[in-house]
């Protein structure tokens, strides 16, 4: 009996096609839009988590002067200098890595090409620290980092602007009028979501950078990496408590440094595109809702439509509840229906999107799932309303409407 | 007036005993059936007539089990009709009565078979078998190579004719017949009171049908007439005036 009654409500949705079309039309667009949000959020999120990741895993930065806040004003601050860096390393537990860095940003050069970059100067730590490789040649020797030789490991962006496809390691480049060996070369990162190159550098040995560039002995930043387990938050707090004491600051002034936390701004990132993406699934539901209640306004003009109908059904002795049953069907098979087109239209739209985004793009089976049967629902909710209309008709009274 | 049991050999299929129907309460109230007995054997070929608003369309839709009456007694095969619920009632009607209507109530869109397809669809027959018996029944009613037409496409005998194959697929035990040549011509008209005729003779189906025209009552062997909710006459051979 269901399924005669199935055939006859495809049949009926069949006999009226261009009707069906417009009454899913809203059903479509609203699992569409909660398809493509919801994959392409999944997406973003796992890309903008993997590249903070790649920035190294549980990197802290610490910096001199405030970090950004709003209204801009800043008070200076004293650099930091390398016994800082060596104090964090000494006294604060759970570090797996500690690099000092200072940074110059400047022309390198190489026969005709020439190349504005960031010139890092830091220890072999910062490799480590930053979840780096070097994809060639070696690192620096003990011996040039305390003596701050003139060498180089070059990033790949870099290696592409000044020596292309020649083998760099050997090769003497010119960082303004300082002759620097490269004796290395990074494995390529690429950019993070925020559109920064993170191949775009060459490291020297710290010392190289103070001495011979920069001329003084300041320490720009340092990195440090926590070892798994322990937690980023406790690191953090450590090295406050010891830098606010080695900068002597009195416990009612602000901290004239500040700390970035990677782990934290993962999970801040990680949050902010989940409620995005909750945000927006929000939307499709209510265009979903919408598209509901356009089942449930046409299922009533077809109520009124087909009173004879339903009047000439009854007469010959349908049931109350099969005609019921009939109707509700309609509607179900009408907006599932609408929701496997919308999972289609939206699956689409959101690999189209993420190739467009630059996102990965990630299958999420369960909102497809919930999708469809959530449309399906709005069918069986939307329509028993005008079912229950239908069903509840006198034979006698609708056989006699026009 | 009233006929007794027992003046027939066949079997009693409807027995109405002082039905009323009154419609509306207090003083807007119609009073569309004053008290009716009536009975009607099986096989019978019985034709109502009365001008509008005498009743006789209320005392169809009670005989028809479509509504029920206020007060009285309708048996149909001894089953106490009033007492049924709404579903019961769709049951009884699917099971032994057959309806034609004036204006044919065919579903439109839908080809002459898949509309005589429809009550054993309801019945639960398997589609194959729904299928011969539909074909079976548009032969009977001379309308094999129209299966595939849906009313549009059809005369207004022929919508009659499918309405009728409709009605007897299920092998009814009453056919009820509401004005059925009200919206033909007179020669469409007698061809569908011809076939109704060789239904009652050759298949025995009871028919109770309402008409206006005394030509089509003529083919009736029984004609009962109302007049203000009551029975005025009730006459064998094709009616006493």
């Amino acid at each position: 009996m269901l399924w005669s009654i199935l055939l006859l409500a495809l049949r009926e949705i069949r006999r009226n096609v261009l009707r069906s079309s417009l009454t899913i039309l809203g059903i479509v667009i609203g699992v569409a839009a909660v398809i493509t949000m919801v994959t392409i959020g999944g997406g973003a999120t796992a890309k903008v988590t993997a590249d903070v990741r790649s920035l190294g895993s549980n990197l802290i930065e610490v910096m001199p002067g405030q970090g950004p806040r709003p209204g801009g004003a800043r008070e200076s601050a004293a650099m930091f200098k390398i016994e800082d860096a060596e104090a964090i390393a000494r006294e604060v537990s759970g570090l797996a890595a500690m690099a000092p860095v200072a940074t110059k940003t400047m022309q390198a050069i190489s026969g005709s090409a020439n190349w504005s970059t960031t010139v890092t100067g830091t220890t072999n730590a910062y490799l480590q620290v930053r979840n780096w490789s070097p994809a060639g040649g070696r690192q620096f020797t003990d011996d040039e980092l305390r003596a701050g030789s003139a060498v180089c490991l070059l990033g790949a962006t870099v290696r592409k602007e000044l020596l292309g496809g020649q083998d760099p390691v050997g090769v003497t480049i010119r960082l303004q009028k300082l002759s620097c060996q490269v004796i290395g070369v990074l494995a390529k990162k690429g950019q993070t979501s925020f559109g920064m190159d993170q191949d775009d550098l060459i490291l020297v040995p710290l010392r190289m950078l103070q001495r011979r560039i920069a001329g003084n002995t300041d320490v720009g930043a340092i990195s440090v990496s926590a070892r798994d387990g322990v937690s980023t938050e406790k690191v953090q707090r450590d090295i406050e408590r010891l830098l606010r004491e080695r900068r002597r600051i009195t416990p009612d002034k602000d901290d004239d440094f500040h700390v970035r936390n990677m782990q934290q701004l993962v999970s801040t990132l990680a949050g902010t595109t989940r409620v995005l993406t909750a945000l927006l699934g929000a939307v499709g539901t209510v265009s979903l809702l919408v598209g509901g209640i356009g089942i449930m306004n046409i299922m009533l003009v077809s109520v009124t439509e087909r009173t004879r109908e339903i009047g000439i059904r009854l007469a010959i002795g349908a049931l109350e509840r099969e005609v019921l049953v009939q109707f509700l069907v309609e509607a179900a098979v009408l907006s599932s229906f609408g929701g496997l087109v919308g999972i289609g239209l939206g699956l689409a739209a959101a690999a189209a999107g993420a190739t467009a985004l630059e996102v990965p793009f990630i299958l999420n089976l369960g909102i497809v799932t919930l999708a469809f049967v959530f449309s399906a629902a709005v069918g069986v909710v939307f329509g028993f309303f005008p079912a229950r209309q239908a069903a509840r008709l006198d034979p006698i009274e609708a056989l006699r409407h026009e | 007036m009233n006929r007794r049991a027992s003046e027939h050999a066949n079997g009693l299929m409807i027995e109405l005993t002082a039905v009323t129907k009154v419609y509306g309460a207090g003083q807007a109230a119609v009073r569309a059936l004053r008290g009716i007995d009536l009975r009607i054997n099986q096989g019978e070929f019985v034709a109502v007539m009365g001008p509008s608003g005498s009743g006789k369309s209320t005392c169809m839709n009670i005989l028809g089990c479509l509504d029920t009456p206020t007060s009285g007694v309708y048996r149909f095969q001894g089953l106490d009709v009033g007492t049924l619920t709404r579903n019961q009632r769709a049951l009884l009607r699917r099971r032994y009565l057959g309806f034609v209507f004036q204006g044919y109530n065919l579903l439109n869109r839908t080809s002459a078979l898949e509309n005589v397809e429809l009550p054993l669809l309801y019945r639960g027959v398997l589609a194959g078998k729904r299928r011969v018996r539909a074909l079976q029944a548009l032969e009977s009613v001379g309308l094999t190579g129209w299966e595939s037409h849906t009313p549009g496409e059809l005369s207004g005998g022929q919508q009659q004719r499918v309405a009728i194959a409709r009605a007897i697929v299920t092998d009814p035990a009453v056919l009820f017949a509401d004005e059925p040549t009200g919206n033909l011509d007179s020669a469409m008209g007698r061809e569908i009171m011809e076939l109704l005729s060789a239904l009652n003779d050759e298949r025995g189906i009871t028919v109770v049908m309402v008409t206006h025209e005394p030509e089509m009552a003529k083919f009736a062997r029984r004609t009962i007439r109302f007049r203000d909710g009551r029975i005025e006459s009730d006459g064998r051979d094709g009616g006493a005036a």
